[in-house]
């Protein structure tokens, strides 16, 4: 009988070893996360400072810096405390492995935090002129080389770019993995940076010119609609692969995965892009702001589900 | 040189017998595996069989693990041997993550990554691995694929159209191969793996990575707090009610 077929053709595990669960949480979902808000507000700072004049950006000049720096810090963090072994992560540096995606990352992300703290610093010196007292030597000296913030900082804009994509080729040389593959994964993690960029950086733009808050909605606006496109598209037509799909039917069956990608997708991806619209000829302070909150939520969510689903699929 | 495992899935009568030899060799943590048997059961009562498949690292030519360790805590031997060296490696996990067979685990009492080395210690000494020492039904082959006299060749020629890997799509070229198995044994994704009781213990997932009681902090306290001295016996210390069914085990 045709049942008795199907049914010859199906096998169970019935005695096995527990296996791995998720080995990549949270703290790398942060880590990505925040990377995207420290990338981001440089390429996004970038544009904006080449475009604008100084007056219409007050304090860009040393907030983005400042931003940038601390949520790079938080990545760097949540990098440090997610390994097994933390005191080792010399290692990196004292026997570099260059074909992995993970050593050439950390050697980027560090020399771009160290770029970033010296814009930073100048930024701030700049800024305050009476930070640190007479007699501080630090800002001192990042009085007398604020020339090096303009040379600098085009290189670090883009270091930006390269530092933001490489957990994109870390999930690529993943090949367990066959959800992430590395042209969406790399266009997702740049879309990620302009979205976490605009967002954190409007949250600061209350100051600053009209016609800046509505360059950065629309930047948030593309960002948040181009990502959710490319989400879509994996959830609806992914990569033809049974891996590929049966990872997504982690997501497509229900349950708590389910909930928290469309909650991700609705917060941080619908919701803004309607609201950030909507203050584009209302420079509605308030609510441009409430969109970015969002749509840093929104991103976790989003990161999370991504991250965690592949790992739920038994390799063996 | 390049040392290769077979296992013929017709000879291997699910004995644990490797598998548990492996453990005692390399003092293998509980809740860990270098080489496990799995039992798959295919078909409907009263027309069922079933499988037994050993599972251990694939040594694989182009070892995805290998690529991606910043630091080159695994690497290749020159007799084909992918090998780990936990003294240097960081505990990122990201071997884990790159091997397509799932063969890596974290060792949760060095907190560094480990996996089946083939007996690499045993092999320098002349002897074979543990597991083919202690398999009944020599079911296990090792050798060198590239001597044309060695057993394993000789019985790759002659099982010719009847040797498989594990996922050759994912172009890693084990040097880890079947004879006698099937879809149904060597895909995972063509068996269900349903989350409860099976045969005598329970198919789950593992609540922790690494040792569970080393938290966030006591990674950056270990060295100081004498966490180093984790053995085995510390795991002795487990709630029997709950522990042993979470963790499933065998």
């Amino acid at each position: 009988m045709v049942e008795n077929t199907i049914q010859a053709t199906q096998a169970v595990v019935t005695l096995d070893a527990a296996l791995p669960g998720i080995i990549w949480g949270w703290m790398i979902t942060l880590n990505m996360w925040a990377k995207s808000i420290g990338t981001g507000v440089v390429i996004v700072g970038g544009y904006l400072l080449y475009k604008y004049k100084k007056e219409e950006t007050l304090s860009l000049r040393w907030i983005m810096p400042l931003v940038s720096f601390v949520a790079l810090n938080i990545f760097l963090l949540f990098t440090l405390v997610d390994l097994h072994q933390p005191y080792r992560m010399v290692n990196i540096f004292l026997h570099p492995h260059w074909t992995s995606a993970i050593t050439v990352g950390a050697w980027m992300a560090s020399l771009f935090t160290l770029l970033v703290t010296i814009l930073m610093a100048i930024g701030a010196a700049d800024a305050f002129p009476g930070l640190g007292g007479k007699k501080c030597k630090i800002t001192a000296l990042a009085r007398s080389n604020s020339g090096l913030y303009e040379k600098i900082f085009p290189f670090v804009v883009f270091l930006a770019i390269p530092v933001t994509m490489y957990t994109a080729v870390i999930m690529a040389e993943s090949s367990a993995r066959e959800l992430w593959q590395a042209p969406t994964e790399m266009m997702q993690m740049l879309l990620a940076a302009l979205m976490a960029g605009a967002a954190a950086l409007i949250l600061s733009s209350g100051s600053w010119a009209k016609e800046v808050r509505k360059d950065l909605s629309l930047i948030l606006m593309a960002a948040v609609f181009a990502s959710f496109l490319m989400y879509m598209g994996e959830y609806f037509f992914s990569f033809k692969s049974s891996e590929a799909e049966a990872t997504l039917a982690y997501v497509h069956a229900g349950g708590e995965y389910n909930i928290e990608f469309w909650f991700g997708m609705v917060l941080g991806f619908i919701i803004p892009f309607f609201l950030a619209a909507s203050t584009i000829k209302s420079d509605n302070k308030t609510l441009l702001r409430f969109a970015a909150i969002l749509a840093l939520a929104g991103l976790y969510f989003a990161k999370d589900v991504w991250l965690k689903i592949p790992q739920m699929l038994p390799l063996s | 040189m390049k040392l290769g495992f077979l296992v013929d899935l017709n000879l291997c009568m699910g004995c644990k017998g490797c598998e548990i030899a492996c453990k005692v060799e390399n003092e293998v943590p509980l809740s860990s595996w270098r080489l496990r048997v799995k039992y798959i059961d295919i078909g409907s009562f009263p027309n069922t069989s079933r499988s037994f498949t050993p599972l251990r690292c694939n040594h694989c030519e182009n070892a995805p693990c290998e690529r991606i360790c910043p630091v080159s805590a695994l690497h290749y031997l020159e007799n084909g041997i992918v090998n780990i060296d936990s003294a240097r490696c960081i505990g990122c996990a990201g071997c884990m993550m790159a091997c397509p067979y799932g063969a890596i685990y974290m060792d949760p009492e060095s907190n560094t990554a480990d996996k089946c080395t083939y007996c690499a210690h045993r092999i320098e000494s002349g002897m074979m691995p543990a597991c083919v020492v202690a398999c009944p039904v020599e079911a296990n082959i090792f050798g060198d694929v590239e001597d044309e006299r060695s057993h394993i060749a000789l019985y790759i020629m002659e099982h010719q159209g009847g040797v498989q890997v594990r996922k050759p799509e994912k172009h890693t070229n084990p040097k880890h191969y079947y004879v006698g198995g099937g879809t149904q044994t060597l895909d995972p994704l063509a068996h269900q793996r349903l989350e409860g009781y099976g045969l005598f213990n329970n198919v789950t997932h593992l609540k922790h990575n690494g040792d569970p009681h080393h938290g966030v902090l006591d990674r950056f306290l270990a060295p100081f707090a004498g966490h180093e001295k984790a053995d085995n016996k510390s795991f002795m210390d487990f709630d029997n009610s709950r522990t042993v069914s979470e963790e499933g085990g065998h």
